[in-house]
């Protein structure tokens, strides 16, 4: 009972903020309401027992990521009114109704794979350490190890390339 | 009981919003944070589904998912930023140079 009041209050929360998110004429108000929302999906992430996603969300997208969209939004968007970016009324409509038709289709979707049985759940995994963030880290070093190293090469190349686009000419 | 299908639907409305943004707003910037609910809506159902077969590599593969957003916000917003300097718009419909 207590998961699903928790269940519905965060998702209210989550899909609201995120309308808010869309539909907010000021890009610094779109900001904050993407921290709020981002917040209120690391909490369902506690809900699910998923407390080292839910800390990763909260550092990497609530602190790095949305700080780096509120400097570029600050160094942007100051000389032209906000009315300038809403679109046209067919433009409007047409994207309105591919985003439906695609909630149409995933429901569909949805609701077909609910009728068809379900796959039986596999055992649980026994991993040597117990944990959230003991099993994840376990995983992380051992399974997926060479993804891992990929994705730190990610971001070193990530980083990288932004400071070169960043820069200034000179 | 909340199902897996709960969490379905959230992140089905989730990325469906995120789609819209996509659809329906000019600015570049705007464009992006709903990319970014796209993600979350993406990491939402392999959380979910990580909890529900008692199997961790869904929520190894979020923090995958999540690495890939921080770098893809990185090196977009660095695009945007040389871009802007360039043409002093940041409205999508007048990024058109590479448009044929």
């Amino acid at each position: 009972m207590a998961e699903a009041i928790a269940f519905y209050v965060l998702a209210a929360c989550i899909l609201g903020f995120a309308v808010l998110v869309v539909t907010a004429k000021n890009p610094v108000h779109s900001v904050v309401f993407l921290v709020l929302d981002f917040l209120c999906v690391a909490a369902l992430y506690v809900t699910l027992g998923a407390e080292f996603v839910a800390a990763i969300q909260v550092l990497v997208y609530a602190g790095g990521i949305v700080v780096l969209y509120l400097f570029v939004v600050m160094l942007v968007n100051v000389k032209r009114p906000p009315e300038a970016f809403r679109a046209g009324g067919r433009h409007a409509m047409l994207g309105l109704a591919l985003a439906g038709a695609v909630l149409v289709e995933a429901a569909a979707i949805a609701v077909w794979s609910r009728l068809s049985p379900a796959a039986p759940a596999s055992a649980a995994q026994s991993l040597p350490v117990s944990g959230n963030t003991e099993q994840v880290g376990w995983l992380l070093y051992t399974s997926y190890l060479v993804p891992f190293e990929v994705a730190s090469m990610l971001l070193l190349v990530a980083m990288v390339g932004a400071i070169v686009l960043a820069r200034k000419e000179s | 009981m909340i199902t897996p299908t709960h969490y379905l639907l959230l992140s089905m409305a989730l990325f469906t919003i995120g789609l819209a943004g996509v659809m329906t707003r000019r600015n570049i910037i705007i464009v992006f944070m709903s990319i970014e609910l796209m993600l979350n809506a993406v990491n939402i159902n392999l959380v979910a589904y990580s909890a529900q077969v008692q199997n961790l590599v869904g929520q190894v593969f979020a923090i995958f998912v999540i690495a890939v957003a921080a770098a893809e916000a990185a090196v977009g917003l660095g695009i945007l930023l040389a871009f802007y300097r360039n043409k002093e718009t940041v409205n999508i419909d007048e990024i058109n140079l590479m448009k044929w």
